[in-house]
């Protein structure tokens, strides 16, 4: 009975605040520990990240060692491929920063991986443009070939497999993002075949997957077809400067 | 070395600024404005009503000061600003969007509309989206009556509620956090106003706090379970605008509307923050701070806010003799007068001893020395010790914090000796932080490396440094400071001063204050501090106590009575056999074990008692409560001894039941008012120190005010 009259309300009432579900983090921003994830992991600098560390300490002025906090994540991050609770306070002794600002800034920041994503990990890029050109395909196969679903690792320890917001390379949707690299206008095929070459120990090339170079249109140019004109173009004779004349030895020469 | 707690230092501008109405009527300011030229005011408009400020004001402040509350939750008058909660938006003239008054600095001709149509759908709509993630649990909330969030949604929300989706799950749940047991976290009704996070990190000194995720998924907490370890942590409770930090010994125990509050004073550490004792059903319920800027600012120790509890247990409620195998049984209040008067008169005077514990007040402290002292023995004296060579407490100002409070917070350099301020006194420790963060303070200390929650220089851990020190033969970094220091504050532990070096200690550090202040160009600044213990002790020194039991016990007493003495310094080992023991006190602890003669008192929540707090400041508190059973208030025990001393012919004479009654006639007297400016009531004793004419009583106390 009341189930009925709350449709019935909800039918009427058209002012809710939100009427859309809420997309949250799976991620926890608690720390529990775990086996493999709590104050005692092993976890140190290597000799060539303990030096890069100090290069970028030494950019900011003596007192403002924090700033390379994200730096000293990164690096921490990209030693080992993700950020255990160690490492956090490793870094917070390193940058003299109580251990609470450091696991602000870890929970703050998506890229900052709190637990093992895999040895690759895999991210689908799911917003507009990338979805529009069919990122929920890309997403489908890439769970299917690494046999992982969104937000775990599979089962050999390889993949882990996320959904991401926008990764920034919008002309070239969609896009999977692995570890560093972008593959970009990526095809059910290309995904197979990225997945394929990682499984076998290779790494696939990066980059747009179309033949493009960059971000050009892929039917090659439409605009800026010819050579731009020189300066002085379209200006009466009487205003042109001796720099603009083409006569003169002096202006620039155009091919 | 460097470290983050410099890093919270500001410029010396911003620190000024940074409350100047609250924090300045002080005459620790003057020293401020010595500093900084004060600029011309800013001339703005609140509401249409001019208001002349200080440059760096914010219009919430300047707002305060004419009388215009403007609401907020995370902006707090001691903490650094923030921000973000929104709920101060105010329209101003020609600025596009409202701005949150309580980070906004006032600017010339500024016209502020605190109650336009703008500001007022600001405020409904920031409270609403406030109250979207809000649980509607204010029935079981042990916040509700007294909950930021609630008055401000009926004094500034919307009328009507368009949450119409009850049933919708999506409402925002956070999992509730393990800070301890005497904090209980609701992370739900957090509405993320980060003023704990600002306390812990700005004020105790424990960057335990923080916010991890973001944005929905944001969440104030610790990240990883951890105790929130402060000696302050209790007053992130008070600071909570919220239910989501509330007491966890207090939960569920009562609606703010059913107390009774009663201003008083604490005596669980030397500094007598003032209290509010929230009581129902004569029960204690809680204690709360009350503002004093010289003591306490707002802020309460852990150890006043929650030794409540131990008002309930483990009391003495009778009287009590101890019979013939030794087992202490109850008695009448008569029975227990006239067996420890018999004690009393059969002693000889010289074998007679007084002892006052840590939490007497200075009325029965008074009673008792004078009933010692018109029995013909000078042997009253106190728990804690007090070197007597040279001076020794016959001036005052060798015995309490004659910076004041209040005044460390200028100092420009602090030297501490043999003193964890830390826990010995943490609200004292926490305006030593608050130098050091805003004022630029530097610290020293010589005596164990123990977390004071800043940085300070450890000069060492021997006394022989002090020596060093004195005469001026050290070379350490520590002493070019102090000596080139403008404002230079010395504080010594007194319970260092217990240690076979303690006089030496003393003299030692008495010296090395009176050369510093010799050299000072302001001679209104006090150099020497020395931290008491206790509540009682500086009270006892000025009404004449000797401080330490050591000498008279050795003299082997016949009777010892123990006022409250319970911190063990008189044991049974100690005494002769036949020595008769009578303790006087509220909690059966270490005293009352021993004792032949118990006599139930009161605790401070329970009397009108006067106590002098470590800076010399006399302030009383008042009862909230009744004392259990048949407890009386102290003063009033030890005034009836007085009756049978006189006449000691006369007790042995008349029946028990008539001698009470004449007693009763003497408690019962209406003498209890105490004169209003904390005097000791003439009759109690001879004049003393509290009330010779260089004693100023405190107009800022709890006596003004009543």
């Amino acid at each position: 009975m009341f189930k009925i009259l709350d449709k019935a309300k909800t039918l009427l009432l058209k002012r809710n605040i939100s009427t859309s579900g809420r997309l949250r983090s799976e991620e926890l921003f608690v720390h529990r520990d775990s086996k493999d994830n709590n104050p005692q992991t092993p976890f140190d600098f290597s000799e060539a990240n303990l030096k890069r560390l100090a290069a970028v300490i030494q950019n900011y002025p003596e007192g403002a060692q924090r700033s390379a906090l994200s730096a000293a994540l990164d690096i921490a991050q990209r030693q080992i491929g993700w950020l255990p609770i160690s490492a956090m306070h490793k870094i917070a002794e390193l940058l003299s920063v109580p251990r609470m600002r450091v696991y602000e800034w870890a929970t703050f920041y998506t890229m900052i991986k709190r637990k093992f994503r895999g040895k690759f990990n895999i991210k689908v890029c799911v917003t507009t443009p990338c979805m529009l050109r069919g990122s929920d395909c890309i997403l489908q196969v890439v769970e299917e070939e690494t046999c992982c679903t969104v937000g775990n690792v599979s089962k050999d320890g390889l993949f882990g497999v996320d959904i991401v917001q926008c990764q920034g390379a919008c002309v070239n949707a969609p896009v999977v993002v692995v570890d560093d690299d972008y593959y970009e206008d990526v095809t059910i095929a290309d995904v197979q075949n990225i997945i394929q070459c990682l499984k076998s120990g290779g790494i696939p090339q990066w980059g747009p997957l179309s033949g493009r170079f960059a971000s050009e249109p892929i039917s090659g140019p439409t605009t800026l077809l010819t050579p731009p004109p020189q300066p002085g173009f379209g200006i009466q004779e009487a205003l042109l400067t001796p720099s603009c004349n083409p006569g003169n030895p002096c202006a620039p020469s155009t091919k | 070395m460097w470290s983050l707690q410099r890093m919270l230092r500001q410029p010396l501008s911003r620190a000024l600024a940074l409350s100047p109405s609250r924090l300045a009527p002080l005459t620790a300011r003057k020293f401020a404005d010595q500093v900084q030229a004060q600029p011309d005011n800013v001339e703005l408009f609140i509401d249409d009503k001019p208001v002349s400020v200080p440059p760096g004001t914010t219009v919430l402040q300047a707002a305060a000061q004419i009388g215009v509350e403007i609401p907020r939750f995370c902006y707090h008058e001691r903490l650094a600003v923030a921000g973000n909660c929104r709920m101060c938006l105010v329209e101003v003239e020609k600025s596009p969007k409202p701005i949150a008054a309580c980070a906004m600095p006032v600017m010339k001709g500024m016209r502020v509309k605190t109650n336009s149509d703008l500001t007022r759908k600001a405020r409904e709509g920031v409270m609403e989206f406030l109250l979207v993630n809000h649980p509607l649990d204010c029935p079981i909330c042990d916040q509700g009556g007294e909950c930021d969030l609630q008055d401000q949604s009926m004094a500034f929300g919307s009328d009507k509620s368009r949450f119409t989706d009850i049933h919708f799950s999506g409402k925002r749940a956070v999992e509730d956090k393990d800070v301890g047991p005497l904090i209980k976290t609701i992370m739900t009704r957090c509405i993320h106003c980060t003023r704990c996070i600002r306390f812990a990190s700005e004020v105790a000194g424990v960057d335990d706090f923080g916010t991890t995720g973001r944005g929905t998924d944001m969440q104030v907490g610790t990240y990883v379970e951890k105790m929130f370890l402060s000696e302050l942590s209790g007053n992130i409770i008070d600071l909570c605008p919220v239910g989501a930090l509330t007491s966890k010994p207090y939960s569920f125990a009562a609606r703010p509307w059913e107390t009774r509050r009663i201003d008083s004073v604490d005596v669980l550490d030397p500094l007598g923050s003032n209290i509010v004792v929230a009581t129902r059903t004569n029960e204690v319920l809680r204690i709360l701070p009350r503002t004093n800027e010289e003591i306490n600012e707002e802020w309460l120790s852990d150890k006043s806010r929650f030794a409540c509890d131990g008002l309930k247990r483990q009391r003495l409620v009778t009287p009590m003799i101890a019979d013939s195998r030794g087992n202490l049984t109850p008695v009448e209040w008569e029975e227990a007068i006239v067996a420890a008067a018999r004690a009393l008169r059969d002693c000889p005077p010289n074998k007679l001893l007084a002892v006052a514990g840590e939490l007497a007040d200075a009325e029965s402290l008074v009673a008792l020395k004078d009933l010692v002292n018109r029995l013909g023995s000078e042997n009253a004296c106190t728990e804690q010790y007090f070197p007597l060579e040279g001076a020794g407490t016959d001036l005052r100002s060798s015995y309490v914090l004659n910076t004041k409070i209040a005044n460390v917070e200028d100092a420009d350099f602090v030297l501490l000796i043999g003193t964890n301020v830390r826990f010995e006194a943490p609200l004292l420790n926490a305006r030593i932080r608050k130098a050091f963060i805003h004022k630029e303070t530097d610290i020293a200390s010589i005596g164990p490396k123990v977390d004071l929650t800043y940085e300070y220089i450890h000069v060492g851990d021997s006394a022989s440094i002090v020596k060093d020190f004195a005469t001026g033969s050290s070379s350490h970094e520590a002493l070019k400071r102090l000596e080139s220091a403008k404002r230079p504050v010395v504080i010594i532990g007194a319970d260092q001063l217990k240690t076979p070096e303690g006089p030496a200690l003393l003299a030692y550090t008495q010296e090395l204050a009176l050369r510093l202040q010799d050299k000072l160009a302001d001679k209104e600044w006090k150099v020497l501090n020395v931290l008491q213990r206790t509540a009682s002790q500086v009270a006892a020194l000025d009404i004449g106590y000797t401080p330490g039991v050591g000498k008279y016990l050795q003299d082997g007493p016949k009777v010892v009575f123990l006022l409250g003495a319970d911190a063990g310094v008189v044991t049974r080992e100690a005494l002769p056999k036949d020595c008769v023991v009578i303790y006087q006190g509220h909690h059966g602890d270490a005293g009352a074990a021993i004792a032949d003669i118990v006599l139930p008192g009161a605790a401070y929540t329970e009397k009108r008692g006067t106590f002098v707090n470590a800076e010399g400041r006399a302030q009383q508190t008042l009862p909230a409560v009744t004392p259990p059973g048949k407890a009386r208030e102290d003063w009033k025990i030890i005034r009836e001894f007085q009756i049978p001393r006189f006449c000691a012919a006369w007790i042995q004479r008349l029946p028990a039941t008539r001698l009470m009654s004449s007693v009763h006639l003497v408690g019962g007297r209406p003498m209890l008012r105490l004169p209003v400016r904390g005097a000791i009531p003439a009759f109690l004793g001879t004049p003393t120190s509290i009330l010779s004419p260089n004693y100023v009583p405190d107009c800022h106390s709890s006596f003004a005010t009543r």
